[in-house]
């Protein structure tokens, strides 16, 4: 268990026979407390993984006080720090062993070994500048457009990250694994892209039209499980699965019927939207980077406001810590999970205009790429948290852009990025393994012996569940 | 997804006439549909189902049928077991399984003749069908045997897709270094292990949540394969990417029987193998003393502790188990269907896979038939868009997938997976 779980959970309604507003206020608070703790703890199905110790402190006051040093060396922080460098190390090391002058250094290693670090080192460095110059800055450019246009990129291509991350994320709050953003992207953009190119409407309107029916799109399509999941009790991990191969033909249809072609044309690609019906670029028409950015920031706070501070999200919360412990407390489980599904689905419905209407401006069966898949990612890095998630679609927004500058630049294929990025996540979510590669001391500050201490202090479903 | 089942026995009256209005009303859905496009919108034209071809040792007459005949009879019954299962509901009984069954089949026939019959050639090979269906339906054996192992024994294995690549990716690289494709099948296996090692470690030794670790394991074989097959293989493919195939081992007189010689006595290795593992899971899961712990670690772990048993143990040696298995099925990829690697050749097959687990019940032999059903939908629409239908060709692409949703929300009712998959065992 975390720390912080040594925080009292009884509810503060000293005593007093006639609680006050604020007291029954600070009851629900407490139950929020502990509804994140079950949230750490539960054995659900599917649990939620755990929120990082930050966002499970929010608005619950001061955490435990800890001596800063010891703070930073048991924080989740440096564990996601480390993990990003192991991981880079990693990545770096298959780049090195596979590379074509390191083969031919090493047949002379045992007679020159320098050498053959020395072209490892080049090969992995050269590859990681790349990549660097790709995402954030370039500086080699002659102007300054020129040398920030790498960070834009990042920000264009982590506009459908976040807004599908921040999707998958809902859905595992809820306890529900969201493997659909793919399909949920697909239909909301072939929604949004229909609206783009067929109506024509004034400015304003059009593009408000286009988002609405982007977010409709991908509500029916993740709405569609959730009701499934609620009346036939059908996995939703199988479901979402189905699903995406499904949209994918479907869009694959509707771009072979002449209402989604070209006039003229029965090549499956859609006509452009219209100019009403596109996020205008944020940064001038130099920059790729599109209001999209915006709405996807917009997005991460709605999440983040529906989580943590409405009704819904309490229940929804509440389903996916204990389903049975909701629904005996009066939740509609049934109502959450398609509710859960159907916003999900809208988020991942926000992504598939982001790409259609911002990026792409086109409707293709390639519309979604993989943003779907890597959204999954990106909720599993921000452990569901909104802004968890918002940081990590920055973080993958930033390895895609850089790798397709770094593939261009230094032949390194692309492939080397998913590597890195589920090494990443793979880290992070084993904190003690970390740990104990960088000898770090554990948190819980006593150290106890070898494997008890590291199970324990991992936030995943923990013994409740097991011995329930 | 088992809370709902167990939570309502108190007022099992109510709740049990709430359910089991789901089945009638499915059935009546898909009966009138029947009747609308396979018996009204039916082809006039006779259709043929060729049981053999002309040059084969044993040669069967085709079955020639009428269209609209098959079409009104088989739509007519179906409404006829529709409303008998309303009946049924009604007086508060329970549906039998056969109902279920005769409409299914119905339903396959009748939409067979309706598909075939509307095609520009009316005539198709049926013992071809088969055949390719149980081909195509080898690695999803494979896999989803993986998944019974790992999740009988109380860990999700969803990495059943990272299997699988990681197998063919490692078989053809061995085969082809090596120039034996038996060798490829021994590496397939390590590298199905390979995979299961990562994901017993994270999820039996750091808890980490096995749905996670499946999802990113995926990720990661797909990125590892896809890189070394961009950096490594393409380069030379000569020498790293040119598996020899496996023989097709040919057992004599019986591969002559039409029909089901090919499918059972016409296979390589992989293919007979495949029989195997279906059999030696299934006696071994049910009637042996391995079986029975494995069962109990994934039921209920506490008990099976309590008992003796080393739930970890168990659990991390099923994992890798399955790992053999699946990295087997992987082969299939490489050294059977083509002859090499390409990237992320599996697509998405391991998924399909896990889909037939679950349509299977977690069981060895409900699996199979499972798996062998999505590879029957997958080689229909392969044979149909060849003999062209009307039917446009990305609705054929979708019946496989289309199938798995009403197979998992509705035929299959609530299915229950074992009591521990997914929660890892802290012992104490």
């Amino acid at each position: 268990m975390n720390p912080q779980d040594d925080r009292p959970v009884t509810p503060a309604t000293g005593g007093g026979a006639h609680p006050t507003r604020r007291e029954a206020k600070d009851a629900a608070r407490q139950d929020e407390i502990r509804l994140e703790t079950a949230a750490e703890t539960a054995g659900g199905e599917v649990p939620p993984p755990a929120v990082p110790a930050t966002t499970a402190g929010l608005g619950v006051g001061p955490g435990a006080e800890a001596p800063l040093m010891q703070r930073i060396m048991t924080g989740n922080a440096l564990v996601a720090f480390l993990s990003v460098v192991l991981s880079l190390i990693l990545g770096g090391l298959l780049i090195a062993v596979t590379d074509q002058e390191v083969a031919s250094a090493s047949s002379y290693f045992f007679s020159r070994p320098q050498d053959t670090i020395a072209a490892a080192w080049t090969a992995a460095s050269s590859a990681y500048i790349a990549l660097f110059q790709g995402s954030v800055f370039n500086f080699e450019g002659d102007t300054f457009t020129r040398m920030i246009y790498p960070l834009t990129q990042t920000l264009t291509v982590a506009t459908p990250l976040i807004c599908a991350g921040l999707g998958v994320a809902l859905a595992f709050r809820a306890g529900l694994f969201n493997i659909g953003a793919q399909g949920q992207i697909l239909i909301g953009a072939t929604f949004a892209g229909w609206v783009g190119f067929t109506l024509h409407l004034p400015v304003g309107i059009h593009l408000l039209l286009v988002i609405l029916a982007g977010m409709v799109g991908g509500a029916l399509w993740g709405g569609l499980v959730g009701l499934l999941k609620a009346r036939t009790g059908a996995h939703e991990v199988i479901l979402t699965i189905m699903f995406n191969y499904i949209a994918t033909n479907l869009v694959l249809y509707f771009l072979s019927t002449p209402a989604f072609q070209r006039p003229g044309s029965t090549n499956p690609i859609s006509p452009q939207l219209d100019a009403t019906a596109v996020y205008p670029p944020l940064l001038g028409a130099s920059f790729r980077l599109h209001w999209g950015f915006v709405v996807a920031v917009l997005a991460t706070v709605f999440v983040w406001w529906l989580l943590n501070r409405s009704t819904v999200g309490f229940e929804l919360r509440a389903v996916g810590a204990n389903p049975s412990a909701a629904r005996t407390a009066g939740v509609n489980v049934s109502k959450g999970y398609i509710l859960a599904m159907a916003i999900a689905g809208a988020l991942a419905g926000l992504a598939g205009v982001a790409q259609v209407s911002g990026t792409e401006k086109v409707l293709t069966s390639g519309v979604a790429a993989s943003f779907g898949f890597d959204a999954i990612t990106v909720a599993l890095l921000g452990r569901s948290s909104p802004w968890g998630t918002f940081a990590a679609g920055l973080l993958f927004g930033a390895f895609r852009a850089g790798g397709v500058a770094m593939q261009a630049s230094t032949g390194t294929s692309i492939d080397i990025v998913l590597v890195v990025q589920s090494l990443i996540v793979l880290f992070i979510a084993a904190p003690p393994l970390v740990r104990a590669l960088f000898r770090l001391p554990a948190p819980g500050a006593t150290r106890a012996g070898k494997g008890g201490s590291s199970t324990s202090t991992t936030p995943t479903p923990a013994s409740t569940g097991a011995a329930a | 997804m088992s809370t709902a089942t167990t939570s309502a026995p108190a007022r099992s009256a109510s709740d049990a006439t709430v359910r089991s209005w789901k089945n009638p009303i499915i059935l009546s859905v898909v009966a009138l549909f029947a009747l609308l496009v396979f018996a009204i919108g039916a082809p006039g034209n006779d259709v043929t189902f060729r049981l053999s071809e002309e040059n084969d040792p044993i040669v069967l007459p085709s079955i020639v049928v009428s269209a609209p005949v098959i079409g009104w009879v088989a739509a007519l019954a179906m409404i006829a077991l529709a409303a008998l299962a309303i009946l049924r509901t009604r007086s508060g009984r329970k549906i039998p399984v056969w109902v279920l069954a005769v409409f299914a089949v119905l339903f396959l026939i009748a939409f067979l003749t309706w598909v075939v019959g509307s095609a520009r050639t009316p005539n198709v090979a049926l013992y071809g069908l088969l055949a390719g269906s149980v081909t195509l339906a080898v690695p999803l054996i494979f896999g989803s045997l993986s998944g019974v192992l790992c999740e009988r024994s109380g860990v999700v294995n969803i990495a059943i897709e990272g299997q699988l690549l990681f197998g063919a990716f490692a078989a053809a690289v061995a085969a082809s270094l090596s120039g034996s494709a038996f060798v490829g099948l021994l590496a397939a296996a390590v590298a199905g292990v390979l995979v299961s090692l990562v994901l017993a470690v994270f999820s039996i030794r750091y808890v980490v949540n096995q749905v996670i670790v499946g999802v990113v394991l995926n990720v990661l074989v797909s990125g590892l394969t896809g890189f070394l097959f961009s950096a490594v293989l393409s380069e030379d493919s000569e020498r790293w990417n040119s598996p020899p195939r496996l023989p097709v081992i040919e057992i004599p007189l019986l591969a002559d029987i039409p029909v089901i010689g090919p499918i059972l006595f016409q296979q390589t290795i992989v293919g007979y193998l495949m029989y195997i593992a279906v059999a030696v899971v299934y006696v071994a899961l049910y009637h042996s003393r391995w079986g029975l712990r494995t069962r109990a670690v994934g039921e209920h772990p506490k008990a099976a502790d309590t008992l003796g048993v080393n739930v970890n143990r168990m659990r991390f040696m099923n994992v890798l188990l399955a790992g053999v298995v699946a990295g087997i099925g992987g082969s299939f990829f490489t050294l059977v269907a083509v002859s090499g690697f390409g990237r992320d050749m599996t697509a998405g097959q391991g998924y399909i896979a896990l889909a037939a687990l679950i349509f299977g019940r977690w069981n060895p032999i409900g699996a199979f038939f499972a798996a062998l059903l999505f590879g029957f939908a997958t080689n229909l629409s392969n044979v149909l868009s060849l003999l062209g239908t009307p039917v446009p060709d990305q609705f054929l692409r979708m019946l496989p997938y289309v199938v798995t949703v009403f197979a998992v929300a509705g035929l299959v009712g609530r299915s229950r997976a074992p009591g521990a998959s997914g929660i890892p065992y802290i012992k104490g």
